[in-house]
C-alpha cells in the first residue's frame, strides 16, 4: 500500500512546481510591484512649502486630519503616466467632491506651473517635495495615489496611475464606504 | 615582460567594485561612515529588484543613503535606521530576509529537504544491506532445476524402497 503511494510522489512535486509556476507566470503578477507597509498608519510628520509661482497653498501633516476624506496624490512634471491618469484624477476628484491634495515630487517649479497651466488644476493643495517626503510616505515613483480618512488614517495605497479600472473598483466604492 | 600581466592582475585584484556613493553624500567621521555603507549594502534600492542602495544610482537610492547617514548622525542604532524603513517599505526594503513565521519555510524549507533527503538515503542504504544479508533469490531456471531435482529424489525414493523390498 505505501509503495502504491510512493508512485503518486512524482506527481505531487508536479503538481506543486506546475502550481508555483502558474502563479509566478499569472499576468496580473507583477513582479516589480512594491509592498505597502502604509496601510491603516497615521500619514507621516511632513511640512511641504507651496510650489513658488502657484497661488495654492502647501501641504502638512495637520491638512489631514480635520474630518474629512482627502485623497494625496505624488506627481511631477517630468513623469509621463502623472500626464496619463491627469484628466482621470480630475473628473474622479470633480465627480465625488472629495478633496484631492497633491505633493509635486523633484520637480522645477516652472515646470510644474506650466504643466497645471496646460492640464488643468485638480489640487486644492500642493506640497513642494524635495525628496525626503516621499520617503517618508513609503512611495518609490510617481504617480502614487494615497486615500486618507477624516482621522488622518492612511486607507488606500496605490503605485501608477490611477486608471477608470482602478477608479471604478476601488476608489470609488472605497470613498463611498469612508464617507456615508 | 613577465611584470605587465602580473601588474594588470594585481590592478584586477585590488581593483574595488565600483560605487553609487557620491562623495558629497560621505560623512566626516569615518567610522559612522563605515557604519553608514554596511548598512547601506543591507537595504534594498526599492525601484531596482535586487541592488542595495549602496550600489544603485537611483534617485531614491541616494535619497534613502542620506538619510540612513542623518539617522546615524542623529545617533540611530543600526536597527533602528532599518526598522524605520521597513515601517514604510516593508520588509521589502531589507535584502536579508528577517527570519518569522512567514518566513520560516524560506528559511528552514532547505535544512527540512536535506534531512528528508538524508533520511531517505539511509532507509535505502539499509534496506539494501538487508536484502544483500539474505542468500540471492534463485532464477527462474534455478527454480525448474529445483523442482526437477526435488521431483527425482522423490521417484528415487519411491523407486528405492521398492528395489529394496524386492531385493
Amino acid at each position: 500500500m505505501i509503495r502504491r503511494l510512493l508512485f503518486l510522489l512524482p506527481v505531487l512535486v508536479f503538481a506543486v512546481i506546475a502550481g508555483y509556476f502558474l502563479w509566478g507566470l499569472a499576468p496580473e503578477r507583477d513582479p516589480s510591484d512594491v509592498p505597502t507597509a502604509m496601510l491603516d498608519k497615521p500619514t507621516p510628520a511632513f511640512d511641504l512649502a507651496a510650489v513658488p509661482g502657484l497661488d495654492v497653498p502647501g501641504l502638512a501633516t495637520a491638512d489631514l486630519a480635520g474630518g474629512e476624506v482627502v485623497m494625496v496624490n505624488f506627481f511631477a512634471s517630468w513623469c509621463v503616466p502623472c500626464r496619463a491618469e491627469h484628466a482621470f484624477l480630475s473628473a474622479l476628484a470633480e465627480e465625488t467632491g472629495v478633496p484631492l491634495y497633491g505633493i509635486n515630487h523633484r520637480d522645477e517649479p516652472e515646470d510644474a506651473v506650466a504643466w497645471l497651466a496646460e492640464l488643468g488644476n485638480p489640487y486644492q493643495r500642493i506640497g513642494a517635495d524635495p525628496g525626503r517626503a516621499a520617503v517618508e510616505w513609503g512611495v518609490t515613483g510617481v504617480p502614487e495615489t494615497f486615500i486618507i480618512d477624516g482621522s488622518g488614517r492612511i486607507r488606500w495605497h496605490h503605485r501608477g496611475p490611477l486608471v477608470p479600472e482602478i477608479i471604478e473598483r476601488d476608489v470609488k466604492p472605497l470613498l463611498a464606504a469612508l464617507r456615508p | 615582460m613577465i611584470l605587465r600581466p602580473l601588474a594588470v592582475a594585481l590592478a584586477l585584484l585590488l581593483a574595488a567594485p565600483a560605487l553609487a556613493v557620491e562623495p558629497e553624500e560621505m560623512l566626516d567621521d569615518p567610522v559612522l561612515e563605515q557604519r553608514a555603507r554596511d548598512l547601506s549594502a543591507e537595504i534594498r534600492c526599492v525601484v531596482c529588484q535586487n541592488e542595495s542602495i549602496d550600489s544603485s544610482n537611483a534617485e531614491i537610492a541616494h535619497e534613502l543613503r542620506v538619510l540612513v547617514r542623518e539617522r546615524l548622525v542623529a545617533g540611530d542604532s543600526d536597527q533602528e535606521v532599518l526598522d524605520y524603513l521597513v515601517a514604510r517599505y516593508g520588509d521589502f526594503v531589507l535584502l536579508r530576509p528577517p527570519v518569522k513565521p512567514s518566513t520560516y519555510l524560506l528559511w528552514y524549507g532547505p535544512f527540512a529537504i536535506l534531512l528528508i533527503g538524508a533520511l531517505a538515503v539511509f532507509v535505502y542504504f539499509r534496506r539494501q544491506r538487508a536484502v544483500a544479508a539474505l542468500p540471492p533469490a534463485l532464477s527462474a531456471e534455478e527454480e525448474a532445476r529445483l523442482a526437477r531435482l526435488l521431483d527425482e529424489a522423490a521417484a528415487g525414493e519411491a523407486g528405492g524402497d521398492d528395489g529394496r523390498g524386492r531385493s
